[in-house]
């Protein structure tokens, strides 16, 4: 989104802190002072990861600060799932497993927790892929489906909603 | 109506304790075991065969077979609650065939016949102008077939998923709940008579299969049989798996799902919020059934057990009266 406000010592923090309030992530700041405007307002570019449906808090939040919101650019629904994985997912080469949706280009894993309870028993693993569309997600999904069944682990997935 | 029960065991007694309890008009006029059998045209004195059953292991006389009652004119409709054979579904087939063709109602709690050969019993059922139900195959307790044929009839069913093994759920939530591992919710499982000697048939999810194949063929006329469910069992989650589920208020359950638009046959443990309404406690059965007029409906309720499995045949029975005993 494209935003425009004070050039004043303090301003850029107001317009980050709604952000992180709302549990989002910044991914990339673009603060641009033009001389040739000659006013003391500024112009800032912000992308962001938001959680769904928090968007109008965001903006309301700018309104009460008197930021001027100028263009809220493409908001694209970032979908996110977590499979569970259990069987030896070491030994059959986790950083493989993560590769293979990393480099998919469409899909990437976000987050990864895992238990080894002992030598030789299986771990378990939860996994959380994001994309920005669900279709990605699904084409992710049965990637990983494939490398269970080659790899011989099993793969726990969340039920579908409608 | 005149009832005949092949199959003493806790199902067939469960049976003939409530028809001798309660009110229902049925009349109990024939009883087989594996090893004998029994017939009086006016009525049988339950509680007498019931104390003959427990002295002997009989119920009746090794003279009169399973055959001789089922040829007889003695019953109105026949209670087939034998043990259960998934693969052939024998000797159970054979009784509901003969039955059948004899012109009689079938009432039965026996997963094999039903999930083999569906469409074969159902033509042969409405060719001799006679009811096969079969209730108490699926979820036990819970009046699914019921709802799905009348409660919610008119409706379009488009998916229906749900719990339809108690063993596995009991596991599952020892597991969750207690930190349990697979083995030792098990063996507690199998102490507390919810889980067989071999217990292969419930934890590899082929008894939630099953009823899977007889719900996809009397719903939606899929002709379906074992071989095409995608079936995992739980005998390999985790307690680790589950308490990674649980971080964010989510468990692991065995959810069989038949989803037809998505070709979707298929038993799993699944990853679902601690908050659905499928998610139930111990040896619970619970099934949602997608409509396009009612929008979800889930029924919660008893897989197993002996009253339970009654609950489901005495109801059959009952509507099969309704039906047809009245107007002759």
């Amino acid at each position: 989104m494209k935003l425009e406000m004070k050039d004043s010592p303090g301003q850029l923090v107001s317009v980050i802190q709604p952000i992180s309030d709302i549990g989002g992530n910044i991914l990339s700041v673009i603060h641009e002072r033009d001389p040739e405007a000659g006013r003391d307002l500024l112009d800032v570019q912000i992308m962001c990861e938001i959680p769904e449906g928090s968007l109008d808090t965001l903006l309301s939040e700018y309104r009460i600060q008197g930021v001027n919101v100028l263009r809220v650019g493409e908001e694209r629904f970032l979908v996110r799932r977590s499979v569970i994985l259990i069987g030896h997912l070491i030994h059959t080469n986790i950083s493989d497993t993560i590769d293979k949706i990393d480099s998919t280009g469409y899909a990437e894993v976000h987050e990864l927790s895992m238990v080894m309870p002992a030598i030789n028993e299986p771990s378990s693993a939860k996994i959380t892929i994001k994309s920005d569309c669900l279709k990605d997600i699904n084409r992710a999904l049965a990637i990983l489906r494939d490398v269970a069944r080659v790899k011989g682990f099993l793969i726990i997935e969340p039920l579908e909603g409608n | 109506m005149r009832i005949a029960i092949i199959g003493f065991g806790s199902v067939g007694r469960g049976v003939a304790e409530v028809i001798t309890a309660k009110d229902t008009g049925l009349t109990v006029t024939a009883i087989a075991d594996s090893k004998s059998g029994i017939i009086d045209h006016s009525g049988l004195d339950i509680g007498a065969i019931l104390k003959n059953k427990k002295s002997t292991g009989m119920c009746g006389t090794p003279e009169i077979t399973v055959s001789d009652i089922i040829s007889s004119d003695a019953y109105d409709v026949l209670v087939e609650v034998s043990p259960t054979n998934a693969e052939t579904g024998e000797p159970a087939l054979g009784y509901i065939r003969e039955a059948l063709a004899g012109g009689k109602h079938v009432v039965t709690s026996n997963k094999g016949p039903v999930s083999l050969k569906f469409e074969e019993l159902h033509a042969l059922a409405a060719e001799n102008n006679v009811m096969l139900r079969y209730e108490a195959t699926v979820c036990g307790a819970i009046p699914l077939m019921h709802t799905i044929e009348h409660g919610i009839a008119g409706n379009k069913i488009s998916r229906l998923y749900g719990v339809f093994n108690g063993t596995c759920n009991y596991i599952l939530t020892r597991m969750a709940e207690e930190g349990l591992t697979y083995k030792q919710a098990l063996l507690e499982a199998r102490e507390l008579g919810y889980a067989e000697a071999d217990p292969t048939y419930d934890v590899k999810g082929i008894d939630a299969a099953i009823k899977l194949v007889i719900l996809a063929n009397a719903v939606w006329g899929m002709k379906k049989s074992l071989a095409d469910v995608d079936i995992i069992g739980i005998d390999d989650v985790t307690s680790a798996a589950i308490a990674l589920a649980e971080r964010e208020d989510q468990t692991i359950r065995l959810i069989g799902e038949i989803d037809p638009a998505n070709e979707i046959l298929r038993v799993s443990p699944t990853i679902i919020p601690k908050s659905h309404p499928l998610v139930v406690r111990d040896t619970l059965n619970a099934v949602t059934i997608e409509t396009d007029l009612a929008g979800e409906i889930t029924l919660i309720g008893k897989g197993a057990g002996s009253s339970e499995t009654a609950s489901a045949i005495i109801a059959d029975l009952l509507f099969i009266r309704d039906c047809y005993d009245r107007r002759d």
